[in-house]
């Protein structure tokens, strides 16, 4: 039984906002007084990550997926509650936390711009305190497991964003982390690299049994990745459990296309009880249960005469979008 | 043990900065050529023939002068303006969370932009001996080495002072407006434009008390043979350090408390 590598109790954050009125007279009020407000931008989350997970952060624009991930890596101090990740509290950032977590965030680079990516690695084995035979040793490992080799010794600056993420990675990664914390790890990357990202990150959570928290606005991340979700809502947790249990209760009809060799066939099968979508000419959609997919595609095949038929999973987008928009789902 | 792991860790940090400090060399001998104001005070002073009313002679002047020049070279800090962009942009936050402070990395381009810096510093010295051969002198290595230890002394209390008003970026974003109010006195104090010397003696006090006259004007004197209180010098040097770097500590601390990570 895997143990919880993360415990968060009650945790809140609020950060201190200026407004300004628009035009002149906004300007010059907001000059001589300037008006902030308190916002609670995570209202009283607690969760528990055991050791192993992966484990997505799904939420809007501005929910704080973000925050969430800041205050676990110990990068922003938490208002009130309380956070142990690995048995350390976050923010003291003691060295042996900060030699057991990396955090990457897509678009922000750690690695030095003009120099070869070989140099920001082997600056990040002596901070971590590696020598350099096991350095080495590590970069070798990951340059194979990443697929990358030439760029290591060509400028930052001369790479391309696949190659610039995936050398970020290993920068991020050479101290062998248990813990990872990824931000939108595939922003801005074409679809290639963002596979080959998704393939290296479980490859690593399986050979290293490291927990990883992810955030990302690409469902494929999340559903390729992440076996957990814990979506959240203006701060507060709208969903905290298994994917697959939350898009089947989201989503409890698949779509099967049916193309029959007759209009008559598509009659028929419009009048023996099925949910229909939609049909035209010798093409039927209908709806069928999760459930009764199996005794429904019997029952089609048997009795009627069917050219092709096509079973469409949901869009995941959308399902998920409709989690993103709502306070709460009780599965 | 702790020493040699932070000796090793900063050891490549200044390989690291070094290398690509190389990248920017065009740029560098540009800084080192901008830093000449000393050569322009020189000229100012010898032509209106101040230096007699302080009683220093044109050779000790342009000694004084190159060693300003000299000592700048080594000593400007601009942490607060790297610490600033890098909060900004989101930059720290991966320094954050790494096992060591972020001022190493800047402690480190500092020093790597020094080292790249020397050759143009030794050119321009070249021809300042050029056009004025009555200036040369050698220094005895004694005094050398003391000069070197001042020097890097007083870039120890600029990068102090520039990363107190740095750590500032965690309350006010646009820190390098509060490090604007520090370049009027280092310019005026520090002895770049006049030896603290030529100033009225109960204002002398006063300057004696501050940062500012260890920053150029007291390495300065050291280097160039005129007078100076060598033990009283250093002594302030190290009490400003002491002074400092506790203060640095305190505010970093507080500082990182307040830390939104903006931009990240």
């Amino acid at each position: 039984m895997a143990q919880n590598i993360i415990d968060v109790r009650n945790l809140s954050k609020s950060f201190d906002i200026s407004s300004k009125e628009p035009g002149l007279k906004g300007t010059i009020k907001h000059f001589f007084r300037r008006q902030t407000k308190s916002l609670k931008v995570i209202k009283d989350l607690s969760f528990e990550i055991k050791e192993g997970e992966i484990v997505g952060f799904l939420g809007a624009n501005g929910a704080g997926k973000t925050t969430i991930l800041k205050m676990l890596c110990g990068l922003i101090y938490p208002s009130e509650g309380s956070i142990l990740v690995s048995g350390y509290l976050p923010f003291r950032r003691k060295e042996n936390f900060l030699k057991n977590i990396t955090l990457i965030m897509g678009q922000k680079q750690q690695l030095i711009w003009d120099l070869p990516p070989i140099e920001s690695f082997y600056l990040n084995a002596s901070i971590y305190d590696l020598d350099k035979f096991e350095a080495k040793k590590r970069i070798k490992k990951l340059s194979e497991m990443l697929e990358i080799d030439e760029e290591l010794f060509i400028p930052v600056r001369k790479l391309s964003l696949g190659q610039r993420m995936k050398s970020e990675l290993l920068a991020a990664l050479i101290h062998e982390p248990n813990i990872l914390f990824l931000d939108e790890p595939t922003l801005g990357l074409d679809i290639n690299a963002q596979r080959n990202l998704r393939k290296f990150l479980q490859k690593y959570n399986k050979e290293t049994n490291s927990t990883i928290c992810l955030t990302s606005h690409y469902m494929k991340d999340i559903t390729s990745l992440c076996k957990r979700v814990i979506c959240v809502h203006e701060g507060r947790i709208s969903y905290d459990g298994k994917l697959d249990l939350l898009l089947k209760k989201l989503s409890p009809v698949k779509e099967i296309l049916i193309v029959c060799r007759s209009e008559e066939d598509v009659i028929k099968l419009e009048n023996s009880g099925f949910s229909v979508k939609n049909k035209n000419k010798n093409e039927i959609t209908i709806n069928v249960e999760n459930n009764s997919i199996t005794s429904s595609l019997k029952t089609i095949l048997n009795n009627f005469d069917i050219e092709d038929l096509f079973i469409n999973e949901p869009p995941i987008d959308e399902i998920i979008g409709r989690v993103l928009i709502k306070k709460d789902y009780d599965i | 043990m702790i020493s040699k792991l932070i000796n090793r860790k900063v050891l490549t940090l200044l390989k690291v900065q070094y290398s690509n400090m190389l990248e920017y060399r065009v740029e560098i001998a540009l800084w080192a050529i901008s830093g000449i104001i000393p050569f322009f005070m020189l000229n100012i002073w010898t032509n209106n023939n101040l230096n007699e009313s302080i009683n220093i002679s044109d050779i000790m002047l342009s000694r004084y002068f190159l060693c300003a020049f000299f000592v700048r070279q080594f000593s400007v800090v601009w942490v607060v303006f790297s610490f600033e962009e890098d909060s900004l942009m989101g930059k720290v936050s991966p320094y954050l969370i790494q096992p060591l402070n972020p001022f190493f990395r800047y402690f480190a381009q500092h020093l790597a932009e020094q080292i790249t810096r020397f050759p143009f510093a030794l050119i321009i010295v070249f021809f300042f001996f050029i056009f004025n051969p009555e200036s040369i002198w050698i220094p005895n290595l004694g005094i050398l080495f003391l000069s070197i230890v001042s020097t890097f002394l007083s870039f120890l209390i600029q990068f102090l002072i520039q990363s107190i008003v740095a750590c500032l970026c965690f309350w006010t974003e646009k820190a390098s407006s509060i490090e604007r109010l520090l370049f009027i006195p280092t310019l005026f104090l520090s002895g770049l434009l006049a030896p603290v010397v030529s100033f009225p003696e109960y204002v002398k006090s006063w300057i004696y008390l501050t940062p500012f006259p260890y920053l150029i004007d007291f390495p300065a004197n050291l280097l160039s043979g005129n007078e100076a209180n060598i033990s009283g010098g250093l002594s302030m040097q190290i009490l400003w350090i002491f002074l400092l770097f506790p203060l640095f500590k305190k505010i970093w601390s507080e500082g990182t408390k307040k830390y939104t990570a903006m931009g990240s």
